[in-house]
């Protein structure tokens, strides 16, 4: 199993073709996705082709750049032209974009490799893709446990080598939760950074798109690729991209970092504390200075979450009426056919989303709820102002827990709690990446969470990468026979 | 109705189709009567992930609309999402602006029946999308299937809300019908209320004479045009005020103005009136404008109708209907002008306008005036051979007739046709003393004291000539002959 920055050095000495990488990564799926899950469409003739002509570029000794024939895989949240794009939706099985999502067009313009579209929790609203309503994702490190979510189906898929890199989308840690689960490095970039354009949106103001690898390198790589403006997203932000491979080793010796309170919390797992306070030792001795810091506002950031996403979501899905594309019960009249339509689509996760933002946006509550959580998360990104005027950086655990087993939280609240850790980021909008740091005892994977300044996602990645240099966490493997 | 008994107060919400020729939030062109469904995009279609970015030509038509009505604009603005489920709305939410408009508390200044001004206020003024059409295969009662065409979902719309300071429906035709005026006169909207470029809703009701508090209001649908705006408020003012009367309360609902039948319908009542759940569009950053922006869309904003019609009255001393009817568009009042600058008699160049140049236009708007083949030089061009008595006014108006036709110059027709005026009074002499010869009958009429026995024999004379006799010689030549022939 090999990093992308493996891959195209080996490409560039010969050693290997994008086509053969490609074939191994197609049979692989084709051996263990049984198993796993990951993928709810492999595109194995467009992944042919796109290889082929990378195959092309390096023999002329011309590659696109870093990703040059790196497959990939994108969680089925991107609209890709002529493949479907289901949100592991039933209500969006059959549908097949006419258009491709801005950061599919630049991963092809990079030269990357479609392997195909990955899992997830119906409309990204989970935190296990056992929302999923088309497949079941196990975990690669234990296939009784989920890979979690919303974007279970890349990170799952990434960790088994299933793909070398992948896309994900991070709403209220739909990047960072999973990748502590499988083992892997996520990225969440700052609000703006990456283009929503094609991106099916769940909750347009905390909808955050981002790449998953392998490695630090890998997802810098990724997130060079797909950062930058858009002129089709007016939320997207004019700023210059940097490139993030370039002070990656530049180590931590000088940057201040907090560690906030309110991130280790009674009735977190043991372990992955334990772990998360070593990795923290581990930056200290790297020469960071360590400060503690106070966002007081996290215990109200996830309720809040739970009025402004689902209010966002309840608005974002009114279109699938049946009437213009996607599924369609027949019925008596109109209204009938999309209430049948709207029924037999969503899956009950989705619709208690809808029917909670429908209430809190409702005349009469709007004051109470939506006003009352966009106040709050005024209140959220003040703290993270105020911590960042002291530190370069905040280090955290991502999860408060490790992978769990499928089922096992069947309260809806309990699979809510999973994301308390990473929605501040989301509610602030800036840049947030899950590393591995640790096992527990029964070998699951633990993830330290790096949390930086709006639009420095490079003090983020360097961090993490000094992190990485010193530890071994990123090189272990799932077994999967 | 009990006149006197009720006062009747009117608020009207007009939407205006912009005349940019993109759409509000995508690139798609917004040309109408396109075949169905090929003026979009995955955008206007609202399709899963696509996002809006706002036109940038739209605000621009807002704000010029919005100064001209003398409003505060603000500064900083967004829009909100509007939510409602029908088919023609492709993401079942309309991008419409809520509690942050682009503009508000202006006023537009209408005529009354009784010839005096009023000020009616505007409350606001706010930018949305339009929606899609439904096309239904038979009637909507009996339709099997019903078709949709999203040529139309996405152009830009404004909204424009009256205060409820309309007091009669024949004040609300004349806030209509000023309104329409100075957005064609901006050139933000084609102003045509048929192909609905320009939409009215009407809010009424009653309170009884002189009293402060309002009564219950009662929203009117579908009135497209200003005689059915009128229409309409007269029949539901009328309805009102009986129910009223007879001592019922009015129910607070929407009604539909039914144009063929002549009344208004219940739709829906206050208690299925749409929760529409605004909340800010958080795919759109709230808008920003630039101080120096407005300031300049001011500066190059067009003189508007009632100022032009003042001045019209002012400095071209015309009569107040002339100059109403000159400025009721831009173009035309830019062909008059035109003209009278090429032809310094107003009031001869306004009652050729009026009567000769718009019988033969198929309209006043910017396209019908360029089409026109007499340009206002042109005109002028025969007005000044009217006025050097080269050719006598009725010959003028068949001279007009061929330039229309043709697209020529007036003296070059004048030229290949003859119909230069006969000037010449040996030659008229001659014509008059034939003429009058050959009526002896008519010589004693006048002898008798019957005067208008000589305007016979100028008619004569003219007849003989063809047209093309100057007339007030003819008339002078006539007068002194027959006064010759009678002191004899």
């Amino acid at each position: 199993m090999r990093t992308i920055h493996e891959l195209t050095d080996a490409y560039r000495r010969g050693e290997t073709t994008p086509s053969e990488a490609t074939d191994a990564y197609l049979s692989r799926i084709a051996k263990l996705d049984d198993k796993v899950g990951a993928y709810l469409t492999v595109t194995a003739d467009r992944a042919h082709a796109a290889a082929r002509a990378a195959d092309e570029r390096y023999r002329r000794g011309r590659p696109l750049g870093p990703l040059d024939g790196a497959p990939i895989t994108l969680k089925d949240v991107f609209c890709t032209r002529g493949v479907r794009t289901t949100c592991a939706s039933k209500i969006l099985e059959s549908f097949v974009p006419p258009y491709d999502a801005t950061v599919v067009d630049r991963l092809a313009k990079a030269g990357a490799v479609m392997l195909g579209k990955s899992n997830m929790d119906e409309f990204a609203m989970g935190s296990s893709t056992e929302h999923s309503a088309l497949r079941v994702t196990r975990n690669p490190w234990d296939l009784t446990r989920v890979p979690g979510g919303s974007s279970g189906g890349p990170a799952a898929a990434v960790a088994a080598g299933l793909a070398a890199g992948g896309l994900g989308t991070d709403t209220g840690g739909s990047i960072r939760q999973p990748a502590a689960f499988c083992g892997v490095v996520g990225l969440k970039p700052t609000y703006g950074r990456v283009s929503r354009y094609g991106l099916v949106a769940f909750a347009s103001s905390l909808d955050h798109p981002g790449p998953f690898g392998l490695d630090v390198t890998d997802t810098a790589r990724l997130l060079g690729a797909i950062a930058g403006h858009d002129p089709m997203d007016a939320t997207s932000i004019d700023a210059p991209v940097p490139d993030y491979t370039a002070g990656l080793e530049q180590g931590v010796r000088g940057l201040r970092l907090g560690v906030p309170d309110e991130y280790f919390t009674k009735g977190m797992d043991a372990e992955v504390e334990a772990a998360v306070r070593v990795a923290i030792d581990v930056l200290k001795g790297l020469g960071a200075t360590l400060e503690r810091v106070s966002l007081p506002a996290t215990p109200h950031a996830l309720a809040t979450y739970y009025v402004i996403a689902p209010a966002e979501a309840s608005s974002n899905l009114a279109r699938y009426d049946g009437v213009k594309y996607g599924l369609r019960v027949p019925g008596r009249d109109l209204i009938d056919m999309e209430s049948k339509t709207r029924a037999a689509g969503f899956g009950a996760e989705v619709k208690r989303r809808i029917m909670l933002g429908t209430y809190v946006l409702s005349a009469g509550y709007y004051d109470a709820y939506y006003g009352q959580a966009q106040k709050v998360r005024t209140l959220v990104r003040r703290d993270f102002d105020a911590a960042f005027a002291r530190v370069d950086l905040i280090v955290a655990p991502t999860t408060p827990n490790v992978a769990f087993r499928h089922g096992e939280k069947a309260d809806p609240i309990a699979m809510y709690l999973n994301d308390v850790f990473t929605i501040p980021a989301d509610m602030s909008g800036v840049p947030g990446v899950s590393v591995p740091c640790g096992f527990t005892a029964s070998g699951l994977p633990i993830g330290l969470q790096l949390i930086g300044r709006a639009l420095d996602e490079a003090t983020v990645l360097r961090a993490a990468r000094a992190y990485e240099r010193a530890t071994d966490w990123h090189t272990r493997r799932p077994e999967l026979a | 109705m009990t006149a006197g008994k009720w006062d009747v107060v009117i608020g009207l919400e007009v939407h205006a189709q912009l005349t940019t020729r993109t759409k509000m939030f995508c690139g798609c062109p917004t040309t109408f009567g396109a075949p169905p469904n090929t003026q979009t995009c995955p955008v206007c279609q609202g399709m899963p992930g696509t996002l809006p970015v706002v036109n940038r030509r739209a605000i621009e038509y807002g704000v010029r609309t919005a100064l001209a009505f003398d409003c505060r604009v603000n500064h900083a603005c967004r829009f909100a999402r509007k939510h409602y489920y029908y088919p023609d709305m492709p993401k079942n939410f309309q991008i419409s602006q809520y509690e942050e408009p682009l503009a508000e508390e202006g006023w537009l200044e209408i005529d009354r029946p009784d010839g005096h001004a009023r000020r009616i206020g505007i409350q606001r003024l706010h930018l949305e999308e339009d929606v899609g059409k439904l096309v239904h295969e038979g009637t909507l009662e009996t339709a099997q299937a019903s078709l949709v065409d999203f040529n139309r979902a996405g152009v830009p719309l404004m909204e424009t809300v009256s205060k409820p300071e309309i007091r009669s429906p024949e004040e609300a035709a004349a806030y209509l019908r000023a309104f329409r005026a100075v957005l064609v006169y901006l050139g933000v909207c084609d102003g045509n209320m048929e192909e609905g470029s320009l939409r009215c809703d009407a809010n009424v009701s009653l309170k009884p004479a002189g009293a402060a508090r309002l009564g219950t209001k009662v929203e009117i649908k579908n009135m497209n045009s200003f005689r059915n705006v009128q229409r309409a408020l007269e029949f539901e003012v009328k309805r009102q005020a009986e129910a009223l009367d007879r001592g019922e309360r009015i129910v607070q609902e929407t009604r539909l103005w039914d144009a063929d039948r002549g009344y208004t319908r219940s739709m829906r009542s206050k208690e299925f009136a749409h929760d529409y759940r605004y909340f800010p569009e958080p795919d759109l950053v709230p808008l920003k404008l630039d101080a120096a922006w407005i300031d300049e869309i001011r500066r190059v904003l067009p003189e508007l109708p009632r100022a032009r019609r003042q001045r019209f009255v002012a400095a071209y001393g015309l009569p107040a209907y002339d100059a109403a009817l000159l400025t009721q568009s831009r173009a035309l009042a830019e062909y008059y002008e035109a003209a009278v600058r090429d032809f310094p008699q107003p009031k001869l160049v306004s009652n050729w306008v009026m009567s000769e140049l718009l019988r033969e236009l198929p309209g006043d708007d910017e396209r019908a005036i360029e089409q026109a083949t007499v340009t206002p030089s042109r005109l002028a061009g025969l007005l000044r051979l009217i006025d050097d008595g080269t050719i006598s006014g009725k010959i003028a108006k068949t001279v007009f007739e061929t330039m229309v036709r043709t697209g020529e110059e007036a003296a070059a027709i004048v030229r290949r046709e003859g119909l230069t005026q006969v000037a010449d009074a040996g030659a008229l002499a001659a014509m008059v003393a034939s003429a009058i010869a050959g009526n002896p009958k008519a010589v004693e009429d006048y002898r008798k004291g019957k005067t208008a026995a000589a305007k016979a024999f100028v008619g004569q004379v003219m007849k003989a000539s063809g047209g093309k006799a100057n007339p007030a010689m003819v008339s002078k030549l006539v007068e002194a002959e027959l006064e010759k022939l009678t002191k004899t």
